[in-house]
């Protein structure tokens, strides 16, 4: 299920604006990818030309390959919802759809799209999903109440099994534990580690530990200068990334230090 | 001299206890007896110079609690607390007065309309029945009402509600611009112009003395749309980007978003806008004259066939015949046609509530 992805030669720009610069890199399947870098450096920016989200933006766009698997998802006859459907994404603040309940949230992708499934099947596609993003203990009794009457934690977790519940291959998650306890952002790493056996995931986080605990491979994205659009520094194994960064940059932007 | 002996507050006194942070406070219930006091003591003084009258008395009253109640504040809790409290009370005072009018209305409305508001006004016609007559009812004009308004409402929705998607969902640059702009205009429009429009359109279309109700609805129409596109447009811009990006990012196509995330989150919101245009054109009175007639007398029910009443041409064709039953018909309508907004208002509120987004 799970596929790899391989960006080469990638520009983004916001109109005239050039946001991100010429970054090639491959993520892994069946891994933990961690972005990180220092704030308005193009790591969102980036994140979401994966899935051509970047096209809601008016004035937004990509230059470069994108490849899924085998195929080039900005090729001309790619339909960027299917691109979607087959790329999941989980946002920095969760969005639970405030007129649906906690059941229609979770199979959101099904019935927005008019699939029809028979109801024992949709409740079986809503239990392992909610049992997927450990939640369903906590809300099994309530599963026809409003997702927008969960906590913030909950709500996230929510939206993760909503993701995977239309069963992509790759999950991009932008700064997805942000806004949340320690508590449940733990509760969400360990939900990282465990969809990582299924999925290809790639997470922003301004966590360094939070890096290096869920990622398997950190790429470090940075502005030359200020002004100037970000690029990707250097990427590896999270492990040499953290102890023996090649590049001053990553090294002084791991311990702390800068310019 | 006393000014340095009261300086230093004597211990165990109010004073005393007070420290950097705390300043006195006039006790909870201050303002309302003084807010009664200054009534009764204001109503007393006129009534001994026998000059009582309830606007006299209702702004010395006004006058007088602002007044007292300043001073206290100033002398007790200081300048930022007594502040507080006058701008208190200007704020109560101006909604008070915004108030009286509206309650004013109301009032004088019912009164005089419930002199012949009755089930036998309000379900015969005035077929058959001379202006002079003490008889006849109010039946054929909610029926107008009712129809042409209802068939303004089907066209002007449609059309607003889709409009505004577009130019929310869709629209990019100049077409953008120029739609924004006409919406702006049309709502500047004259409401008798939108009734000579559709008369000279009718005119050129089925020849003359041909315009029927559904011309007078097409007149409201032409009213409601950019109400209804203004405040569709606000409703629909106040729906989260998250939530559109939360559905492409599960694979759902832009048009689906718009159906079953923006549209439902936003009803609430969009049935009062709708609301607010019917409210404007229910009560329209000129083009109506220009269009439905202003001389039906019997029940119609046929949009497409002859003239159609309705209720603001009722009461506008009765004060001018002048005759006592006439004016009080006109009341009776009147209240009719206000009872009539409220019921709307209230089913809007109800079916507002069922689609609003629900939080527990
Ligand atoms: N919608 C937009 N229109 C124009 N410019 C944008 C837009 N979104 C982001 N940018 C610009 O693109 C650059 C990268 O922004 P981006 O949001 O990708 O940064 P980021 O690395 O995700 O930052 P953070 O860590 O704060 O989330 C910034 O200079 C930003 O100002
Ligand atoms: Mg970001």
């Amino acid at each position: 299920m799970a596929k790899r992805i391989d960006v080469s030669g990638l520009h983004v720009y916001y109109g005239d604006f050039l946001a991100v610069e010429d970054v090639s890199m491959t993520i892994e399947p069946r891994s933990v990818t961690a972005f990180i870098g220092s704030s308005g450096c193009g790591k969102s920016t980036f994140l979401r030309t994966l899935n051509r989200m970047h096209e809601v933006t008016p004035g937004a766009r990509a230059e470069g390959k994108v490849l899924l698997d085998d195929l080039d998802i900005y090729g001309a006859e790619v339909d960027p919802v299917l691109v979607r459907s087959e790329i999941g994404m989980v946002f920095q603040k969760a969005n639970p759809f405030p007129t649906m309940s906690i059941y229609d949230n979770v199979i959101a992708g099904a019935r927005l799209n008019n699939k029809r499934m028979p109801k024992s099947e949709a409740d079986d596609l809503v239990e392992e999903s909610l049992r997927g993003a450990n939640l369903w203990e906590e809300v099994k009794d309530r599963l026809d109440k409003p997702g927008s009457g969960l906590s913030g934690g909950q709500q996230q977790r929510l939206c993760i099994a909503r993701a995977t519940a239309v069963k992509p291959s790759v999950l991009l998650m932008d700064e997805p534990c942000s806004a949340l306890d320690p508590i449940s952002t733990l509760a969400i790493e360990d939900l990282i580690h465990k969809l990582k056996e299924d999925y290809t995931i790639v997470i922003v986080t301004h966590n360094m530990q939070q890096a290096a605990r869920v990622s398997d491979r950190t790429a470090f994205f940075n502005l030359s200068a200020p002004g100037k659009p970000g690029k990707l520094i250097e990427m590896g194994e999270t492990n040499q990334i953290f102890t023996r960064p090649e590049k001053k940059e990553t090294e002084n932007y791991i311990t702390g230090r800068f310019g | 001299m006393s000014m340095t002996t009261t300086q230093p507050p004597a211990p165990g006194s109010e004073a005393g206890s007070r420290t950097e942070l705390s300043t006195g406070a006039l006790p909870r219930r201050f303002p309302l007896l003084l807010l009664a006091g200054s009534a009764l003591v204001v109503a007393g003084v006129l009534a001994a110079f026998s000059s009582f009258g309830p606007v006299a008395w209702a702004l010395l009253t006004a006058v007088a609690y602002t007044v007292i109640i300043v001073t206290a504040s100033v002398r007790v809790e200081g300048g930022r607390k007594a502040k507080d409290r006058l701008v208190t009370a200007i704020v109560y005072g101006c909604f008070l007065l915004a108030m009286a009018p509206l309650v004013s209305l109301l009032y004088t409305v019912a009164d005089k309309g419930l002199d012949r508001f009755s089930p036998y006004f309000l379900t015969v016609s005035m077929n058959g029945v001379l202006p002079s007559m003490d008889a006849g009812g109010v039946y054929h004009a909610i029926v107008g009402t009712l129809a042409i308004t209802g068939m303004a409402t089907l066209m002007a929705v449609p059309i607003g509600v889709l409009t505004a998607v577009y130019l929310v969902e869709y629209a990019q640059g100049r077409l953008k611009k120029v739609i924004t702009f006409f919406v702006d205009v049309m709502t500047g429009i004259p409401s008798i112009v939108a009734g000579l429009f559709v008369v000279a359109l009718w005119m050129m279309l089925f020849g003359p003395g041909k315009t029927n109700g559904a011309a007078g609805a097409i007149s409201l129409a032409v009213l409601m749309i950019p109400v209804v596109v203004r405040s569709s447009e606000e409703m629909l811009r106040l729906v989260p980007q998250d939530l559109r990006e939360a559905s492409y990012a599960l694979g759902v196509p832009k048009w689906r978003t718009i159906v079953k995330v923006v549209l439902p989150t936003s009803a609430a919101g969009l049935t009062t806008g709708i609301m607010l245009a019917i409210a404007r054109v229910i009560g329209e009175t000129a083009p109506l004259v220009l269009t439905a007639g202003s001389s039906a007398v019997s029940i119609n029910w046929n949009l497409f066939d002859g003239q159609m009443m309705n209720l603001p041409v009722f009461i506008f064709s009765q004060f001018r015949m002048g005759g006592a039953v006439n004016y009080e018909r006109a009341w009776a309508a009147a209240l009719t046609l206000v009872l009539v907004v409220m019921l709307l208002f209230f089913l809007a509120r109800v079916i507002g509530r069922l689609f609003a987004p629900k939080t527990r």
